[in-house]
């Protein structure tokens, strides 16, 4: 057919225009409620699963299972409600042998993609390039050491300080009493602290 | 100087903002006079503002913004069609009303039921990409596809391995479209995905094939050979135009 233009069927003008162009009530609804959660369904996936890729699926999958339940969904905190659904796709992907087969990342390939994803976050309080560079390298530090602590511990403290669940929240997301919350918390707070013992101090003294 | 064991829950309630008001105030009270426990405390906080470093918190990125942006689009367009009650107003309108709903009963169902179509086929498309979702038999190898839609599928596609024409094989999986159940072949182009639905063809569509773009994905319909085709990608119209040349050429022409 080479050079043909792509073939149209005719169209009346108001066979395509009269057709209503606003989205059923629940989608304009999802986007409003349970959208704007999308990042921290990123991060929440990230962290569980360590790895960008599969955390990206978990998501989309979430994304999915959340809104054909949204019509079921009986108000509440939306991020807590799809922090289940995502903690849910998490936990169906390690059963699907997900996380066993981790691909081991280069390094040096690793902290140069993270560098590139930071330097695409706004920081509206950065004043001179070093400055920026020194919160980049700290963010990064940051991320590997709460990589590195181990579960249940990582969970409990991503939902609480990078979320900002309360106590009631993280326990009936993770199904264990709020004393369990608490007591993985401090256990995490004091891993974290010790693993940025060398470069706590460092880090107080850049902010001062 | 270490802090009091049996203070280590209130201090992380005090910063948590979890300690009911008698129990805050003690344990503020307490931080004044026991340096261990207000050393710690102060640690905590250093974490938290560390914590909260921009860069430490993950942000979807936003190949994953527009998936999930298409699929609300996709899975909203699959409800219930609502455009039938359209009708209503121009047929309450006298005569006038009445030929333009006999126009529009002749010119806009058709167009409506393809419509639907097309979003069943953006929304199975989408649906693909998720997680595990992709493939039923992942092989490059068109010989394992084959016999494998065999029993499964009344219709028996060409499944040509196109890579030298830059679209690889990647696998086979069954789908459901416009009331059969259909195969998807899955090809690649660089990073991105096409399936090819096929399914019985009803009525014959002009050679040329139908193109639409809808929710930023682009679906090009053909028959060929008694069978319906429809490839589904968010790949360049062009490309895609050039994937159906190829999936062509590498088919035995039924016709001749």
């Amino acid at each position: 057919m080479g050079e043909r233009k792509p073939f149209f069927r005719p169209r009346l003008a108001f066979s395509r225009d009269a057709r209503p162009p606003r989205e059923p009530d629940h989608a304009r609804q999802f986007r409003e409620v349970v959208l704007p959660h999308l990042d921290a369904a990123y991060n929440f996936a990230r962290y569980l699963s360590r790895d960008p890729t599969a955390a990206e699926d978990i998501v989309q999958d979430a994304f999915l299972r959340a809104f054909k339940a949204f019509p079921n969904w009986r108000g509440g905190a939306p991020k807590a409600w799809l922090f289940a659904i995502v903690r849910n796709c998490f936990l169906d992907w390690v059963a699907g042998g997900g996380g066993a087969h981790k691909v081991l990342v280069d390094e040096g390939a690793l902290s140069e993609a993270q560098a590139q994803a930071l330097a695409n976050v706004a920081d509206p309080d950065q004043t001179t390039p070093e400055e920026a560079l020194i919160r980049r390298r700290e963010a990064e530090t940051l991320r590997a050491v709460i990589e590195n602590l181990p579960e249940p511990f990582r969970e409990t403290l991503v939902l609480r300080e990078l979320e900002e669940l309360s106590y009631k929240e993280i326990a009936a997301l993770t199904a264990v009493p709020i004393g369990t919350v608490m007591s993985r918390l401090a256990r995490a707070r004091q891993m974290l602290c010790d693993m940025l013992q060398p470069q706590g101090a460092a880090l107080q003294e850049a902010r001062r | 100087m270490s802090a009091c064991p049996d203070k280590a829950m209130l201090i992380h309630g005090l910063l948590d903002g979890e300690l009911d008001a008698i129990n805050a105030a003690a344990c503020e009270a307490h931080l004044t006079t026991c340096e261990g426990c207000n050393a710690e405390y102060q640690r905590l906080i250093a974490l938290r503002e560390a914590l909260a470093t921009p860069g430490v918190a993950h942000r979807a990125p936003e190949r994953l913004r527009a998936g999930v942006e298409a699929l609300i689009g996709a899975e909203a367009g699959s409800e219930p069609a609502r455009p039938i009650r359209r009708a209503a107003p121009w047929a309450a309108s006298g005569v006038a009303g009445l030929l333009a709903a006999g126009l529009a009963v002749m010119l806009v169902l058709p167009q409506v039921a393809d419509n639907g179509l097309e979003q069943q086929l953006v929304a199975s498309h989408v649906r693909s990409l998720l997680a595990n979702h992709l493939t039923d038999v992942a092989t490059s190898d068109q010989h394992v596809i084959r016999p494998w839609l065999n029993g499964k599928v009344d219709v028996a596609p060409p499944v040509p391995e196109l890579a030298p024409e830059g679209f690889p094989l990647v696998g086979g999986r069954l789908d459901y479209i416009d009331g059969h159940v259909a195969p998807a072949i899955v090809y690649r182009r660089r990073a991105h995905t096409v399936n090819l639905f096929v399914w019985p063809a009803e009525r014959r569509l002009f050679d040329g094939g139908r193109m639409v773009r809808r929710e930023g994905y682009t679906v090009l319909e053909w028959t060929a050979g008694g069978l319906r085709y429809a490839a589904v990608s968010d790949i360049d119209p062009g490309d895609l135009r050039q994937f159906k040349a190829a999936f062509e050429a590498h088919s035995p022409d039924p016709s001749h």
